[in-house]
């Protein structure tokens, strides 16, 4: 593989990355290569490293052996700023984890305030304009336990742009909603997806990832074991173990 | 029942309804007229009434009751040694007030070093668990007079001879390190899913600290907080023991002069005056937290 040129080469790689949890190993030897733009949807059983996957690339997890790239960059060395790193990537959780004592407004402009050093009234702009477009701006007010749950991952999507950051990557957001609130938080990603933000999801909705994917991964026991574009993996998956997990999902109608 | 445990979902009254929770200042009490009726009501009267008056006619049947009553309930000595008593306690509270302004700021400092991460903070952490271990493990008893005694007889040029300063040092350390446990403890409840998202907007692991995980432990705490504070209102009294003239040193004066135990019942009062308030309004503010809390679950 070669891409070590900064501009030209692929966004994020990874390459043979290693992670485990004590004894449980979760990640074993992860080779990922993401262009610009692309939008990648991570699907597999739970506990097949998804999540796990996300944390590392956005140097939440330290990973045990390999290598995560940045535009080239190894972002996974000795020495390097991860508070730096994680300005660049943002990330959005399964259960919103915006914080409770503060409005949505404060919420979202804690990060450019206190880690980019922005001037309230400036951050608060970009954060109005934001919430505006999310559907949000009267909400900039309310408390995360006053919201729905849709509200909360909306508000928590904003608050990973408020960065603007170069990826952005998705643990499973609509995992906690209640089914009728999922859409609205699709559309936002979808909007996303259509501004060309490149994005790595970890999802279970499997329409979702056919709709919007770029090229979709199916994951088994922390190894990539297939990638490709939506309509090959679903129409004619080439493993058994995704063949096996397709038919589940689809048995129970997610797909 | 647990202070700390989550919120209880849907419990609460409705989101919109304009109901208050009830301002429970005596709560437990209150509350049992409110559920159980009329019937029960007067049950519990007769039986309150029985308990207390039995024990009240108990006591003054005592062959030694009258003695007793002189030693301990004088009228006479409880207004002679009250005005020394009361300047006594008005020094009891001074020191309360400076330990109170130590205590909050020593022990959130050892609690945050106890809960930084990362080799680097390895300094840090050792030296907030040697603090907590050493000072929660000497009787108070013990490091007042190791201090208070102990330190001026040093005579080390510089340090402060004065036993009330080493009074407050002792009541200081020993309370900072149980209160930095009080702390670390609401540290710990926060979800480590909130630091994630902290440190994930691009806050250092200090400013998560500080804007994300603090306020919410802070809350988390802040009954068993208080619960402290009336304890260690009490505990100022042990200062005593360096012969500082406080509330109980005055009752201790006069009743040596006397050879009557009434000021130490002013002394009692006064504490009592200010304690039963202070614990009155700990659970007034335990109950209304919890309230909130369960109501601003939707």
């Amino acid at each position: 593989m070669s891409g070590s040129e900064a501009h030209v080469g692929p966004k994020l790689e990874l390459d043979d990355v290693h992670k485990s949890y004590g004894d449980k190993r979760v990640l074993n030897g992860i080779d990922l290569s993401i262009a610009d733009q692309e939008v990648i949807c991570l699907i597999g059983p739970s506990g097949c490293g998804k999540s796990t996957l996300l944390r590392c690339v956005d140097l939440l997890d330290p990973i045990n052996g390999g290598e995560i790239r940045l535009d080239g960059e190894a972002i996974t060395a000795r020495g390097v700023d991860a508070n730096e790193v994680r300005r660049r990537i943002g990330i959005v959780f399964q259960s919103y984890n915006l914080f409770p004592h503060m409005s949505v407004l404060d919420n979202v402009t804690l990060g450019p305030r206190r880690a980019l050093g922005i001037e309230r009234a400036e951050a608060e702009a970009r954060a109005m304009e934001l919430l505006e477009r999310f559907g949000l701006a009267d909400k900039a007010n309310d408390y995360p336990n006053r919201m729905s749950g849709g509200q909360n991952q909306r508000a928590a999507i904003v608050r990973s742009l408020m960065g603007d950051p170069e990826i952005l990557l998705l643990d499973e957001v609509t995992s906690a909603l209640d089914p009728e609130l999922v859409g609205e938080v699709l559309s936002v990603i979808r909007d996303l997806a259509d501004r060309g933000l490149t994005m790595v999801l970890a999802t279970h909705e499997m329409g979702f990832a056919r709709d919007v994917a770029s090229r979709v991964c199916f994951l088994h026991e922390g190894r990539v074991l297939e990638a490709a574009p939506p309509a090959e993996l679903f129409g004619a998956p080439q493993h058994d173990r995704t063949k096996q997990f397709l038919a589940r999902v689809i048995e129970a109608g997610r797909l | 029942m647990s202070l700390h445990g989550p919120p209880s979902r849907g419990t609460g009254p409705d989101t919109n309804g304009e109901q208050v929770p009830r301002r429970r200042l005596f709560a437990g009490v209150s509350e049992f007229f409110a559920e159980e009726g009329a019937k029960a009501g007067a049950v519990a009267v007769a039986s309150t009434i029985f308990f207390f008056g039995g024990a009240a006619v108990l006591i003054s049947r005592s062959a030694n009751w009258p003695s007793v009553r002189d030693q301990f309930f004088n009228p006479d000595d409880f207004s002679a040694s009250a005005p020394d008593v009361l300047e006594g306690f008005w020094l009891n509270i001074q020191l309360f007030f400076w330990a109170m302004l130590i205590i909050p700021v020593l022990a959130l400092a050892i609690a945050v070093m106890r809960s930084l991460r990362g080799p680097a903070f390895m300094p840090l952490r050792i030296l907030a668990v040697v603090y907590t271990d050493l000072f929660r493990g000497i009787p108070l008893y013990l490091l007042i007079v190791v201090l208070g005694f102990g330190v001026p007889a040093l005579q080390l040029g510089g340090l402060p001879t004065s036993a009330a300063f080493w009074g407050i040092a002792a009541l200081s350390l020993s309370y900072s390190a149980y209160t930095a446990e009080i702390y670390r403890s609401g540290i710990d409840a926060v979800p480590e899913s909130q630091r994630s998202s902290a440190r994930a907007i691009g806050l250092t692991q200090w400013q998560s600290m500080r804007f994300a995980v603090l306020p919410q432990a802070v809350r988390n705490v802040v009954p068993a907080l208080m619960n402290t504070v009336v304890s260690l209102q009490k505990d100022v009294a042990l200062i005593s023991i360096l012969g500082i003239r406080d509330a109980v040193r005055e009752a201790e004066i006069y009743k040596t002069r006397t050879f009557n135990y009434t000021s130490y019942i002013v002394a009692t009062l006064l504490f009592l005056a200010i304690s039963i308030p202070l614990t009155r309004f700990v659970d007034y503010y335990t109950a209304r937290d919890r309230a909130e809390r369960s109501q601003s679950q939707i």
